[in-house]
Protein backbone atom coordinates (compact mmCIF):
# COMPACT_ATOMS: atom_id res chain seq x y z
CA UNK A 1 0.00 0.00 0.00
CA UNK A 2 2.09 3.09 -1.32
CA UNK A 3 0.98 6.28 -1.74
CA UNK A 4 -2.06 5.90 0.03
CA UNK A 5 -1.63 9.88 1.79
CA UNK A 6 -2.03 11.23 -1.59
CA UNK A 7 -5.24 8.94 -1.70
CA UNK A 8 -6.41 9.73 1.42
CA UNK A 9 -5.61 13.28 0.93
CA UNK A 10 -7.31 13.45 -2.85
CA UNK A 11 -10.30 12.18 -1.36
CA UNK A 12 -10.57 14.57 2.06
CA UNK A 13 -9.94 17.67 0.30
CA UNK A 14 -12.45 16.39 -2.31
CA UNK A 15 -15.45 15.84 0.07
CA UNK A 16 -14.46 18.91 1.91
CA UNK A 17 -14.75 21.21 -1.16
CA UNK A 18 -18.30 19.40 -1.93
CA UNK A 19 -19.32 19.89 1.85
CA UNK A 20 -18.40 23.45 1.74
CA UNK A 21 -20.13 24.18 -1.15
CA UNK A 22 -23.16 22.91 0.37
CA UNK A 23 -23.11 24.34 3.64
CA UNK A 24 -22.35 27.52 1.95
CA UNK A 25 -25.95 27.50 -0.40
CA UNK A 26 -27.65 26.22 2.62
CA UNK A 27 -26.50 29.36 4.55
CA UNK A 28 -27.09 31.78 1.84
CA UNK A 29 -30.21 30.30 1.92
CA UNK A 30 -30.72 30.74 5.20
CA UNK A 31 -30.33 34.15 5.12
CA UNK A 32 -32.69 34.83 1.95
CA UNK A 33 -35.77 33.15 3.44
CA UNK A 34 -35.22 35.40 6.62
CA UNK A 35 -34.89 38.76 4.49
CA UNK A 36 -38.17 37.03 2.30
CA UNK A 37 -40.11 36.77 5.25
CA UNK A 38 -39.07 40.41 6.62
CA UNK A 39 -39.71 41.73 3.28
CA UNK A 40 -43.60 39.31 2.83
CA UNK A 41 -44.46 41.19 6.44
CA UNK A 42 -43.76 44.85 5.65
CA UNK A 43 -45.25 44.04 2.16
CA UNK A 44 -48.23 42.95 4.27
CA UNK A 45 -48.04 45.91 6.74
CA UNK A 46 -48.18 49.03 3.99
CA UNK A 47 -51.17 46.62 2.29
CA UNK A 48 -52.98 46.93 5.84
CA UNK A 49 -52.14 50.82 5.96
CA UNK A 50 -53.39 51.19 2.60
CA UNK A 51 -56.97 50.06 3.22
CA UNK B 1 -41.25 16.08 -5.48
CA UNK B 2 -40.75 17.36 -1.66
CA UNK B 3 -41.17 13.78 -0.97
CA UNK B 4 -38.89 11.97 -3.64
CA UNK B 5 -35.91 14.61 -2.60
CA UNK B 6 -34.83 12.95 0.83
CA UNK B 7 -35.69 9.62 -0.57
CA UNK B 8 -32.71 10.67 -3.91
CA UNK B 9 -30.48 11.76 -0.83
CA UNK B 10 -30.65 9.04 1.12
CA UNK B 11 -30.15 6.65 -1.76
CA UNK B 12 -27.60 9.29 -2.96
CA UNK B 13 -25.43 8.91 0.28
CA UNK B 14 -25.50 5.30 0.05
CA UNK B 15 -23.93 5.08 -3.08
CA UNK B 16 -21.63 7.94 -2.32
CA UNK B 17 -20.15 5.44 0.73
CA UNK B 18 -20.65 2.18 -1.24
CA UNK B 19 -18.65 3.65 -4.23
CA UNK B 20 -15.79 4.98 -2.13
CA UNK B 21 -15.71 1.61 -0.74
CA UNK B 22 -15.41 -0.05 -4.08
CA UNK B 23 -12.83 2.73 -5.00
CA UNK B 24 -10.68 2.32 -1.63
CA UNK B 25 -10.84 -1.31 -0.76
CA UNK B 26 -12.85 -3.49 -3.95
CA UNK B 27 -10.59 -2.14 -6.61
CA UNK B 28 -7.75 -3.54 -7.87
CA UNK B 29 -4.62 -2.64 -7.29
CA UNK B 30 -2.33 -0.76 -10.33
CA UNK B 31 0.30 -3.02 -11.12
CA UNK B 32 2.43 0.03 -12.82
CA UNK B 33 1.19 3.18 -10.36
CA UNK B 34 0.27 0.91 -6.76
CA UNK B 35 -2.46 2.71 -5.03
CA UNK B 36 -2.10 6.32 -5.67
CA UNK B 37 -3.79 5.02 -9.11
CA UNK B 38 -7.08 5.42 -7.27
CA UNK B 39 -7.85 8.95 -7.20
CA UNK B 40 -9.17 8.31 -10.80
CA UNK B 41 -12.56 7.46 -9.45
CA UNK B 42 -12.74 10.45 -8.59
CA UNK B 43 -10.57 12.58 -11.02
CA UNK B 44 -11.85 11.38 -13.63
CA UNK B 45 -15.69 11.56 -12.95
CA UNK B 46 -15.17 15.27 -11.36
CA UNK B 47 -13.52 16.07 -14.75
CA UNK B 48 -16.80 14.63 -16.54
CA UNK B 49 -19.16 15.93 -14.25
CA UNK B 50 -17.86 19.42 -14.92
CA UNK B 51 -17.99 18.71 -18.51
CA UNK B 52 -22.13 17.80 -18.23
CA UNK B 53 -22.75 21.27 -16.08
CA UNK B 54 -20.65 23.24 -18.34
CA UNK B 55 -22.39 21.88 -21.21
CA UNK B 56 -25.46 22.41 -19.51
CA UNK B 57 -24.51 26.41 -19.08
CA UNK B 58 -24.38 26.33 -22.64
CA UNK B 59 -27.32 24.85 -23.60
CA UNK B 60 -28.88 27.56 -21.50
CA UNK B 61 -26.80 30.31 -22.98
CA UNK B 62 -27.77 29.48 -26.29
CA UNK B 63 -31.46 29.24 -25.28
CA UNK B 64 -31.86 32.22 -23.80
CA UNK B 65 -30.13 33.94 -26.57
CA UNK B 66 -32.76 32.34 -29.21
CA UNK B 67 -35.91 31.39 -27.47
CA UNK B 68 -37.28 35.34 -27.71
CA UNK B 69 -37.33 35.14 -30.87
CA UNK B 70 -39.76 31.91 -32.68
CA UNK B 71 -38.07 32.07 -35.53
CA UNK B 72 -33.98 31.48 -34.70
CA UNK B 73 -35.54 29.25 -31.97
CA UNK B 74 -36.84 27.25 -34.56
CA UNK B 75 -33.94 27.43 -37.08
CA UNK B 76 -31.58 26.29 -33.77
CA UNK B 77 -33.61 23.11 -33.04
CA UNK B 78 -32.76 22.26 -36.49
CA UNK B 79 -29.34 23.10 -36.35
CA UNK B 80 -28.65 21.32 -32.88
CA UNK B 81 -30.49 18.00 -34.83
CA UNK B 82 -27.72 18.74 -37.53
CA UNK B 83 -25.13 19.47 -35.36
CA UNK B 84 -26.09 15.85 -33.53
CA UNK B 85 -26.34 13.94 -36.71
CA UNK B 86 -22.96 15.30 -38.39
CA UNK B 87 -21.55 14.34 -35.57
CA UNK B 88 -22.32 11.01 -35.22
CA UNK B 89 -22.37 10.01 -39.12
CA UNK B 90 -18.20 11.69 -38.89
CA UNK B 91 -17.43 9.41 -36.04
CA UNK B 92 -17.82 6.77 -38.46
CA UNK B 93 -16.37 8.25 -41.66
CA UNK B 94 -13.62 10.36 -40.05
CA UNK B 95 -10.40 9.09 -39.10
CA UNK B 96 -10.15 9.68 -35.61
CA UNK B 97 -7.14 9.80 -33.06
CA UNK B 98 -6.17 6.65 -32.71
CA UNK B 99 -7.83 4.83 -29.42
CA UNK B 100 -11.00 7.00 -29.80
CA UNK B 101 -13.80 5.10 -29.73
CA UNK B 102 -16.66 6.21 -32.81
CA UNK B 103 -19.59 4.61 -30.98
CA UNK B 104 -18.36 6.98 -28.13
CA UNK B 105 -18.64 9.89 -30.40
CA UNK B 106 -21.95 9.14 -31.91
CA UNK B 107 -23.18 8.66 -28.47
CA UNK B 108 -21.78 12.08 -27.50
CA UNK B 109 -23.40 13.78 -30.59
CA UNK B 110 -26.56 12.45 -29.61
CA UNK B 111 -26.24 12.97 -26.28
CA UNK B 112 -26.07 16.75 -27.00
CA UNK B 113 -29.11 16.58 -29.19
CA UNK B 114 -31.15 14.80 -26.21
CA UNK B 115 -29.72 17.83 -23.91
CA UNK B 116 -30.99 20.59 -25.38
CA UNK B 117 -34.32 19.72 -25.91
CA UNK B 118 -34.71 17.97 -22.25
CA UNK B 119 -33.62 21.50 -21.09
CA UNK B 120 -36.11 23.43 -23.60
CA UNK B 121 -38.95 20.98 -22.27
CA UNK B 122 -38.16 21.42 -18.72
CA UNK B 123 -37.31 25.25 -18.28
CA UNK B 124 -38.67 28.01 -19.45
CA UNK B 125 -37.04 31.06 -21.27
CA UNK B 126 -36.62 32.84 -18.00
CA UNK B 127 -35.92 30.01 -15.67
CA UNK B 128 -32.73 28.74 -18.35
CA UNK B 129 -30.57 31.79 -17.35
CA UNK B 130 -31.62 30.09 -13.73
CA UNK B 131 -30.35 27.07 -14.42
CA UNK B 132 -26.98 28.71 -16.50
CA UNK B 133 -25.68 30.42 -13.04
CA UNK B 134 -26.42 27.14 -11.28
CA UNK B 135 -24.81 24.74 -13.68
CA UNK B 136 -22.23 27.21 -14.01
CA UNK B 137 -21.22 27.72 -9.94
CA UNK B 138 -21.59 23.86 -9.58
CA UNK B 139 -19.29 23.14 -12.51
CA UNK B 140 -16.84 25.15 -10.71
CA UNK B 141 -16.98 23.20 -7.59
CA UNK B 142 -16.38 20.08 -9.63
CA UNK B 143 -14.06 21.36 -11.52
CA UNK B 144 -12.17 22.49 -8.13
CA UNK B 145 -12.14 19.40 -7.01
CA UNK B 146 -10.19 17.91 -10.28
CA UNK B 147 -7.67 20.80 -10.20
CA UNK B 148 -7.09 19.87 -6.39
CA UNK B 149 -6.65 16.10 -6.76
CA UNK B 150 -4.62 16.29 -10.13
CA UNK B 151 -1.50 17.53 -8.15
CA UNK B 152 -2.16 15.47 -5.65
CA UNK B 153 -2.18 12.00 -8.24
CA UNK B 154 0.78 14.01 -10.19
CA UNK B 155 3.16 14.46 -7.28
CA UNK B 156 4.24 10.48 -6.76
CA UNK B 157 3.50 9.62 -10.20
CA UNK B 158 5.43 12.20 -12.48
CA UNK B 159 7.76 13.98 -9.45
CA UNK B 160 5.90 16.71 -9.80
CA UNK B 161 2.45 18.70 -9.22
CA UNK B 162 1.99 20.77 -12.13
CA UNK B 163 3.42 20.45 -15.54
CA UNK B 164 3.98 23.85 -16.41
CA UNK B 165 3.30 24.35 -20.53
CA UNK B 166 1.23 21.15 -20.46
CA UNK B 167 -2.33 21.62 -22.50
CA UNK B 168 -4.59 19.57 -20.58
CA UNK B 169 -3.71 21.52 -17.49
CA UNK B 170 -3.36 24.52 -18.69
CA UNK B 171 -6.27 24.78 -20.32
CA UNK B 172 -8.64 23.47 -17.77
CA UNK B 173 -7.20 26.03 -15.43
CA UNK B 174 -8.03 28.35 -18.24
CA UNK B 175 -11.54 26.83 -18.09
CA UNK B 176 -11.79 27.31 -14.49
CA UNK B 177 -10.86 30.96 -14.89
CA UNK B 178 -13.58 31.44 -17.48
CA UNK B 179 -16.63 30.13 -15.52
CA UNK B 180 -15.19 31.70 -12.11
CA UNK B 181 -15.01 35.09 -14.24
CA UNK B 182 -18.85 34.39 -15.55
CA UNK B 183 -19.87 34.17 -11.80
CA UNK B 184 -17.81 37.28 -11.07
CA UNK B 185 -19.67 39.38 -13.84
CA UNK B 186 -23.07 38.23 -13.08
CA UNK B 187 -22.75 40.04 -10.21
CA UNK B 188 -21.16 43.29 -11.63
CA UNK B 189 -24.40 43.78 -13.86
CA UNK B 190 -27.77 45.32 -12.19
CA UNK B 191 -30.11 44.97 -14.59
CA UNK B 192 -31.48 41.17 -14.63
CA UNK B 193 -32.09 41.06 -18.68
CA UNK B 194 -28.80 42.90 -19.12
CA UNK B 195 -26.90 40.53 -16.86
CA UNK B 196 -29.05 37.46 -18.39
CA UNK B 197 -27.84 38.69 -22.04
CA UNK B 198 -24.28 39.50 -21.17
CA UNK B 199 -24.08 36.46 -19.55
CA UNK B 200 -24.99 34.02 -22.03
CA UNK B 201 -23.00 35.97 -24.57
CA UNK B 202 -19.76 35.00 -22.43
CA UNK B 203 -21.46 31.33 -22.06
CA UNK B 204 -21.37 30.41 -25.32
CA UNK B 205 -17.75 31.81 -26.01
CA UNK B 206 -16.54 30.17 -22.52
CA UNK B 207 -17.56 26.84 -23.42
CA UNK B 208 -15.63 26.55 -26.67
CA UNK B 209 -12.58 25.60 -24.02
CA UNK B 210 -14.43 22.30 -23.28
CA UNK B 211 -13.59 20.97 -26.64
CA UNK B 212 -10.18 21.98 -26.31
CA UNK B 213 -9.90 20.78 -22.74
CA UNK B 214 -11.47 17.21 -23.96
CA UNK B 215 -9.23 17.04 -26.99
CA UNK B 216 -5.89 18.50 -25.98
CA UNK B 217 -4.73 14.71 -24.94
CA UNK B 218 -5.02 13.87 -28.21
CA UNK B 219 -4.35 16.14 -30.24
CA UNK B 220 -1.00 17.03 -29.05
CA UNK B 221 1.75 15.16 -26.68
CA UNK B 222 1.00 15.95 -23.28
CA UNK B 223 2.50 15.09 -19.85
CA UNK B 224 -1.03 14.53 -18.86
CA UNK B 225 -1.47 10.79 -19.93
CA UNK B 226 -4.14 9.55 -22.82
CA UNK B 227 -7.85 8.53 -21.45
CA UNK B 228 -8.73 5.31 -20.87
CA UNK B 229 -12.19 5.06 -20.49
CA UNK B 230 -14.55 5.20 -23.97
CA UNK B 231 -11.17 4.05 -25.69
CA UNK B 232 -10.08 1.09 -27.45
CA UNK B 233 -7.04 0.48 -24.79
CA UNK B 234 -9.73 -0.39 -22.12
CA UNK B 235 -10.07 -0.28 -18.29
CA UNK B 236 -9.97 -3.73 -16.54
CA UNK B 237 -13.04 -4.79 -16.13
CA UNK B 238 -13.31 -4.58 -12.32
CA UNK B 239 -11.64 -1.42 -12.47
CA UNK B 240 -14.49 -0.07 -15.20
CA UNK B 241 -17.38 -1.08 -13.19
CA UNK B 242 -15.97 0.77 -9.68
CA UNK B 243 -14.99 3.89 -11.98
CA UNK B 244 -19.27 3.72 -13.42
CA UNK B 245 -20.09 3.88 -10.14
CA UNK B 246 -18.38 6.13 -8.84
CA UNK B 247 -19.42 8.53 -11.66
CA UNK B 248 -23.09 7.42 -11.59
CA UNK B 249 -22.64 8.53 -7.89
CA UNK B 250 -21.37 11.90 -8.32
CA UNK B 251 -24.14 12.58 -11.19
CA UNK B 252 -26.24 12.27 -8.44
CA UNK B 253 -24.20 14.12 -5.94
CA UNK B 254 -24.33 16.58 -9.14
CA UNK B 255 -28.36 16.29 -9.09
CA UNK B 256 -28.57 17.53 -5.40
CA UNK B 257 -26.21 20.39 -5.87
CA UNK B 258 -28.15 21.40 -8.67
CA UNK B 259 -31.29 21.26 -7.00
CA UNK B 260 -30.42 23.00 -3.91
CA UNK B 261 -28.57 25.71 -5.56
CA UNK B 262 -31.71 26.22 -8.12
CA UNK B 263 -33.94 27.09 -4.82
CA UNK B 264 -31.21 29.10 -3.42
CA UNK B 265 -31.56 31.33 -6.92
CA UNK B 266 -35.19 31.00 -7.51
CA UNK B 267 -35.43 32.64 -3.89
CA UNK B 268 -33.14 35.60 -4.60
CA UNK B 269 -35.33 36.03 -7.81
CA UNK B 270 -38.56 36.03 -5.44
CA UNK B 271 -36.82 38.85 -3.22
CA UNK B 272 -35.95 40.54 -6.59
CA UNK B 273 -39.76 40.70 -7.13
CA UNK B 274 -40.97 41.41 -3.60
CA UNK B 275 -38.69 44.21 -3.23
CA UNK B 276 -39.86 45.57 -6.69
CA UNK B 277 -43.57 45.34 -5.25
CA UNK B 278 -42.38 47.31 -1.92
CA UNK B 279 -40.94 50.11 -4.28
CA UNK B 280 -44.09 50.26 -5.80
CA UNK B 281 -46.58 50.52 -2.83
Amino acid sequence: MKNLDSVFAAYLIGWGIFFVFSLSVARRAAGLKEELGRLKERLQDSARQGK
Amino acid sequence: MKRTLPIFAVLTAALLSYSLYEALVLAPTDQLQGDVYRIIYYHVPSAWTAFLLFGINFVCSIQYLVRGNPRSDRLTNWIVIGVGVVIAVAAYLVTLPKGMLPSAVATTGFLIVGLYFLVKKLFSHQAVDVLAVVSAEVGVVFCTVVLVTGPLWARPVWGIWWASGDIRLTSTLVLWLLYVAFLILRTMIDDADRRALVSAFFGVFTFLDVPLVYGSIWWWRTQHPQPVVFTSAGLDPTMRKVFYLSWLSLTCLMALLIRQRYELESSREELRTLEQELEAT
